[in-house]
């Protein structure tokens, strides 16, 4: 309770400054507009339809992109986590990879798709990916070794040993996954649209910056701030909801 | 001979996909694939001395600048925050709040006030960069062993020597996680900061070669891009390793036990 209240001083308190330091001269209000004016801006956008519709489109292409990654990294992680042999001989080839920043492709998916939001989510889904597929590796390479025997004494088939030994070993990895690449995702969506000129919040804020509209400018980013603060509530919720089962084992066993 | 089985299934994969690379586009005529070996060639022409002290040089120096800052500044920011439960509870919603924007954003917003200089390039990496270091601090900080924690205070360990040898050690592992994830928003922001209105620097050079359609010198920067983005991954797992060993040990011989 009192740390909730805190909290929601802390965000008055940030707010007020963010009033003040324009109003009394500390930052150039021409750069800087006190909050009031940025919450005007963003009254202003919220009553025009071109908001919503870009608003709609980073929203479709983040989960449009996080959806083929999530389901591309859990395949080609299970695949490989399975194989051992699959694993020692591409894993020089996703050492190399992963590490290869996303903008790198930005000048390639602009040649090759243009302003489009399939260019944004290419963007979207290669920087997603590897969060999903490296947590689905170390997932399936934690099953408990005496699972892994007993599984084996009872000759479970090669199905079952997915269904019932190594997805659920895997699957707080895997959760785990999904929560950094939402977040990694959301931010390529935005910055493909800022650069790439794809439709979305990012091409309005370009859009705002190259007109002058410094509120309007401010008011967008804290949408994406929101937008930002929204995926971790709701990908915290889930975790919490799919692994319910797993951390009431853990503390049982625990203690 | 499992040594040598070992590197020749390490390779054999690149070895073989450039290999298709090469083959596949070598008669190729689609202007937006160019052959491997006309990229080849483009990426020696390109990248000669003089275009890396040019333009990956500021680059890379604008880097090192703002990661830097962001280090000093998450953790020294991390440390206060962390140690004092209250000031921990009033920053969280803004920090979270903060951490949750994508970073790319605030370029137009610093661009604003600061204009097109290094001054703004290095203020948006540090930007970017500073809240994953910060955040990770203050959990790694809060999370310190009570125990620990008793004994110095028995001990009278205060001030400097308490920061250096218990807050600052054990918020280490946290610490260096968040440097990993601040370190790939780094580059992003590296490249990014320099798309708009720059004059040199290696994302404004690869952009120039996109838009106009220079398609063997634009993937020859993607490649460069791609290789400073593994070069930087291995020194910090190098830097990493070192300034953790102590962690590491402690991991093995508890799985030993």
């Amino acid at each position: 309770m009192n740390r909730t209240v805190l909290g929601l001083l802390g965000l008055v308190t940030f707010g007020g400054l963010l009033e003040v330091a324009p109003r009394v001269g500390l930052v150039p209000a021409q750069y800087a507009p006190p909050s009031s004016r940025i919450a005007a801006a963003l009254a202003e956008q919220a009553r025009q339809p071109q908001f919503w519709a870009a608003l709609g489109d980073t929203v479709q292409t983040w989960l449009t992109g996080l959806a083929i990654a999530v389901a591309a990294g859990l395949a080609v992680g299970v695949l490989l986590g399975a194989v051992p042999m699959l694993w020692s001989v591409t894993a020089t080839t996703v050492e190399f990879l992963r590490p290869i920043p996303s903008v790198a492709l930005i000048p390639l998916v602009v040649v090759l798709y243009g302003s489009t939001i399939r260019a944004t989510v290419v963007l979207v889904v290669y920087a997603a990916f590897w969060q999903v597929l490296l947590q689905v590796l170390h997932g399936v390479a934690d099953v408990d070794p005496v699972a892994r025997d007993t599984a084996r004494v009872y000759r479970l088939g090669r199905w079952a040993r997915l269904r019932y030994l190594v997805w659920p070993s895997a699957l707080p990895y895997v959760v785990t996954g999904v929560r950094l690449a939402a977040s990694v995702a959301l931010i390529l969506a935005v910055t493909g649209s800022l650069i790439v000129g794809s439709p979305g919040l990012g091409k309005e804020i370009e859009v705002a910056r190259q007109s002058g509209a410094a509120p309007a400018v401010y008011a967008l980013v804290v949408v994406t701030g929101l937008l930002g603060v929204v995926a971790n509530v709701a990908t915290r919720a889930i975790e919490r909801r799919v692994l319910a089962w797993h951390t009431a084992v853990r503390t049982e066993v625990g203690a | 001979m499992t040594f040598v089985r070992r590197i020749i299934l390490a390779v054999a994969l690149p070895i073989t996909l450039l290999g298709l690379w090469w083959f596949a586009s070598e008669g190729s005529t689609n202007y937006l694939w160019p052959p491997l070996s006309r990229i080849l060639t483009a990426f020696g022409d390109t990248w000669t001395a003089e275009r890396l002290r040019a333009d990956v040089v500021p680059s890379l120096t604008r880097l090192a600048a703002g990661y830097g800052l962001a280090v000093i500044a998450g953790i020294a920011l991390g440390v206060l925050i962390g140690g004092a439960p209250r000031v921990r509870a009033f920053t969280e919603p803004v920090l979270e709040f903060m951490r949750a924007i994508p970073p790319p954003v605030l370029v137009p917003i610093i661009m604003l006030v600061l204009g097109l200089g290094d001054t703004m390039k290095i203020v948006v990496i540090a930007s970017g960069c500073v809240w994953p270091i910060l955040l990770n601090t203050v959990e790694g900080v809060r999370g310190r062993d009570e125990v620990l924690d008793d004994t110095c205070r028995t001990y009278g360990i205060r001030g400097g020597l308490r920061v250096r040898h218990l807050v600052l050690r054990a918020a280490s592992p946290q610490i260096l996680t968040g440097a990993r994830q601040a370190l790939s928003i780094a580059i992003i922001l590296m490249v990014i900061s320099e798309l708009f209105a720059a004059e040199n620097g290696l994302g404004f050079t690869v952009m120039q070669f996109s838009r106009g359609f220079q398609i063997p010198e634009m993937w020859s920067g993607v490649f460069l891009l791609g290789l400073i983005g593994v070069a930087l991954a291995a020194v910090y797992r190098l830097v990493e390793a070192w300034l953790l060993r102590w962690y590491h040990g402690q991991r093995l011989s508890r799985r030993e036990w």
